[in-house]
């Protein structure tokens, strides 16, 4: 959490304690609880050594990095329309399925191809499969959620909720129930930083990639004039529409990118776990909106950094707690926020209409 | 006989009335003829009746949360679960294996309420400091609420019986009951006390109907009282009511813990009759399903979820898994066979279509939703309100 974080918190309890004792009470356990796993994982850390921490650290870092690129979309997409996308961790899973099945057509066959030789075609993988998400998230948008913008705002959850179903359905049929090879075409190695402390060079690599990324967007949202758009829209759609904004065109605009980014992030997601499965979507989607939400929804450098929490959190509790928790925590986590923070860390408050 | 009939007559048009005396009619002429039909070989299918009726009560359940009070919960299975796993710990010889030492078998009927009261308890605990989140920041708390819950009691230990479980509950026990043929009994009354088995789901389900008549009673009645009132009016505008003098907050905690109790309900009869609770059955995908089911049969009307229920019910769990054999035995009946035999890059028709039956659920919700977005029985005020209001306004009244 960071300074600004607690320093809320902090002016939250100092207010609460005066206007209502049930809320001071709330706060009060919630900071203990926050102060005690604190304290706990520190010492934990600090008796784990090193080395050891650093492992930690570099899974959380890549993993968060991965969660981050997909909590961007959700956080995009919600911000623009508030629809919860739930088909968008399914695109995701889809980025790795079609990055799988693209590879021998870029030459990409597992101990064949090594090396500095690989960067070409990857990066034409990783281009067509960003593209054909993002054509395949556009699709969804207009054919399941467009219709439905005047209807009950329950609606196009259901929608999303059934092409969810779908796109698991289909790699389903596509690939069959089981786990799939993902070619490791990462390096195994471990990177020394500074004497005695390693780093996998496969988690930098994935941290890499996924900043690079992360860059593109800030660029695209701060200096184009689509990104302006999408502000815009997602400011106030009617204000917009005056100003001559084309509604549809930006939404449109929006879901390709927040599929453009999940798409990288399953390749990466295969690159760095060699395995993939159908469904595996879902779930890293639940896990990657509460980041979104973590970092405050609708906030794009708060779904990143919510992501790369997430990840870190994830890992430690992994690393020196018990992974069979994990869950449970990263969920308590979100909870906790909402009720401390209902707007997230980076999050604004909003005035309530 | 008169008053019947003004009754009848005053009533006959209406679209709830109607689903009410179809559902009614159905629920009592379902069992007599599937067992008919079958020569008295439909046990199966009177029993995945009875189980349908525990999502149907889910769904009247989410019904209030979602449809009358405007609140969006996606982790309502949580409390499915806790009703489940209250009734098994406290009707089954689990207890003994654990530091405590002694089993609990406490009677069903009693359970029925514990559950609910435990399920309530829970709704209130999670609600009391989240019910002040607006809109879809409580749909998330609920979601991350429904997702540590199973895993809770996956990681329970000793106390939930860990990943398997928890198995061999106790089963419901009457003084007497109706035996007839479909039990190969002469009409009367059994002799001695009365045990719901497995061997008798015809049981089971006239219990769940009776159930489910109660609990529809009860929240119809809600539905026209006062609190009724206060839930659509914070559903239709939050700040509004509360400058009517609506306590928004423990107005949408009523809510929260009604629906949660009702949950908790369903989840003790689940636990009685599956004999078995396990923290796999309580996923995400059963809140969305009960979720579904209350939007796609029409939020805010009680028939309307029970319709929704029910077809949802039965392609997910008749049709989708019979979908296979079905379609294999057509291709053999009109010879295509082979394509029956799996080969190496085609897995066999049979094992092919029930890869598809997550394709054709997708398709199944997003053609709904798209042709009836309203849902199938809509409530009639609500179909007022759309009807009659700006195009702006329908996006905004839903949030």
């Amino acid at each position: 959490m960071n300074n600004y974080a607690v320093a809320a918190l902090v002016q939250r309890l100092r207010t609460s304690v005066v206007t209502s004792p049930s809320g001071s009470l709330v706060n009060l356990v919630g900071t203990v609880v926050v102060a005690y796993v604190a304290v706990v994982a520190a010492q934990r850390i600090y008796q784990g050594g090193v080395t050891y921490f650093l492992q930690t650290m570099g899974f959380g870092l890549a993993q968060g990095s991965i969660f981050a690129l997909v909590a961007l979309g959700y956080t995009m997409v919600y911000g623009i329309i508030e629809l919860i996308n739930f088909a968008h961790g399914d695109v995701f899973t889809l980025g790795a399925f079609f990055s799988l099945a693209l590879m021998p057509a870029f030459g990409l066959v597992e101990d064949k191809i090594s090396g500095p030789a690989l960067i070409l075609p990857m990066l034409g993988l990783f281009v067509v499969t960003m593209l054909l998400c993002g054509v395949v998230n556009v699709v969804i948008e207009r054919v399941a959620y467009r219709p439905l913008r005047r209807a009950p705002r329950l609606a196009p959850l259901i929608t999303a909720i059934g092409m969810s179903a779908l796109l698991e359905g289909i790699m389903f049929v596509w690939k069959g129930p089981f786990n799939l090879h993902y070619p490791g075409f990462l390096p195994e190695t471990q990177v020394t930083i500074a004497p005695g402390v390693q780093i996998a060079a496969k988690a930098l690599v994935v941290m890499a990639v996924a900043l690079v990324l992360m860059v593109g967007l800030t660029f695209f949202i701060e200096r184009t004039k689509l990104g302006k758009a999408m502000r815009a829209t997602a400011q106030d759609s009617d204000a917009a529409q005056l100003m001559g904004i084309d509604i549809n065109r930006t939404i449109s605009a929006t879901f390709f990118i927040g599929a453009v980014l999940a798409g990288a992030g399953g390749i990466i997601y295969g690159l760095y776990y060699n395995s993939v499965a159908a469904f595996d979507g879902f779930q890293y989607g639940l896990i990657a909106f509460t980041a979104a939400v973590f970092g405050g929804i609708g906030n794009i450098p708060g779904a990143a950094l919510g992501g790369v929490l997430i990840g870190v959190i994830a890992a430690i509790s992994d690393g020196y707690f018990f992974p069979a928790w994990t869950q449970v925590i990263i969920f308590s986590i979100l909870i906790f926020v909402l009720v401390f923070r209902p707007t997230g860390l980076l999050g604004m408050r909003v005035p309530e209409k | 006989m008169k008053a019947i009939r003004t009754y009848l007559r005053a009533h006959m048009r209406e679209p709830n009335f109607i689903a009410y005396a179809a559902m009614l009619l159905v629920a009592v002429l379902f069992p007599i003829t599937v067992q008919f039909a079958t020569n008295g070989n439909a046990d199966y299918l009177v029993g995945l009746a009875a189980d349908g009726g525990v999502y149907m009560l889910m769904a009247i359940g989410l019904n209030v949360v979602v449809g009358f009070a405007g609140l969006l919960d996606l982790g309502y299975a949580a409390f499915f679960a806790i009703g489940s796993y209250t009734y098994a710990i406290l009707a089954s010889d689990h207890m003994a294996a654990t530091p405590f030492g002694h089993a609990i078998h406490l009677p069903f009927w009693l359970l029925l309420f514990i559950a609910m009261f435990v399920a309530a308890c829970a709704g209130v605990l999670l609600g009391a400091p989240t019910l002040r989140l607006r809109g879809d920041y409580l749909a998330i708390v609920t979601l991350g609420f429904g997702e540590i819950v199973p895993q809770v009691f996956s990681n329970g230990g000793v106390w939930t019986g860990g990943v398997p479980g928890m198995s061999a509950l106790d089963v419901p026990k009457l003084p007497f009951w109706i035996q007839g043929p479909w039990v190969d009994q002469p009409f009367g009354l059994t002799g001695e006390e009365f045990r719901f088995t497995t061997a008798n789901l015809t049981a089971y389900y006239v219990l769940m109907i009776v159930l489910i008549i109660g609990v529809v009673i009860l929240i119809n009645n809600l539905q026209h009282s006062r609190l009724g009132r206060a839930w659509m009016a914070v559903r239709e505008n939050e700040s509004a009511a509360a400058a009517c003098g609506v306590n928004t907050v423990s107005i949408k905690l009523l809510a929260f813990s009604i629906g949660a109790a009702t949950s908790g309900f369903a989840g003790a009869f689940y636990g009685a009759k599956l004999s078995y609770v396990s923290s796999e059955n309580f996923g995400f995908d059963v809140s969305v399903t009960v979720l579904a089911m209350v939007v796609l049969g029409g939020m805010g009307n009680i028939p309307g979820a029970m319709i929704g229920s029910i077809v949802l019910y039965f392609i997910l769990f008749q049709f989708l898994p019979n979908a296979p054999a079905q379609i294999q035995g057509l291709a053999t009946s009109i010879g295509l066979d082979s394509l029956n035999h799996a080969t190496a890059d085609w897995p066999g028709l049979g094992e092919e279509v029930s890869r598809m039956k997550y394709v054709i659920f997708g398709l199944v919700l997003v053609g709904i939703m798209l042709l009836r977005p309203q849902g199938l029985l809509p409530s009639q005020v609500r179909k007022q309100e759309l009807t009659h209001a700006g195009h702006h306004e329908i996006a905004q009244e839903a949030g």
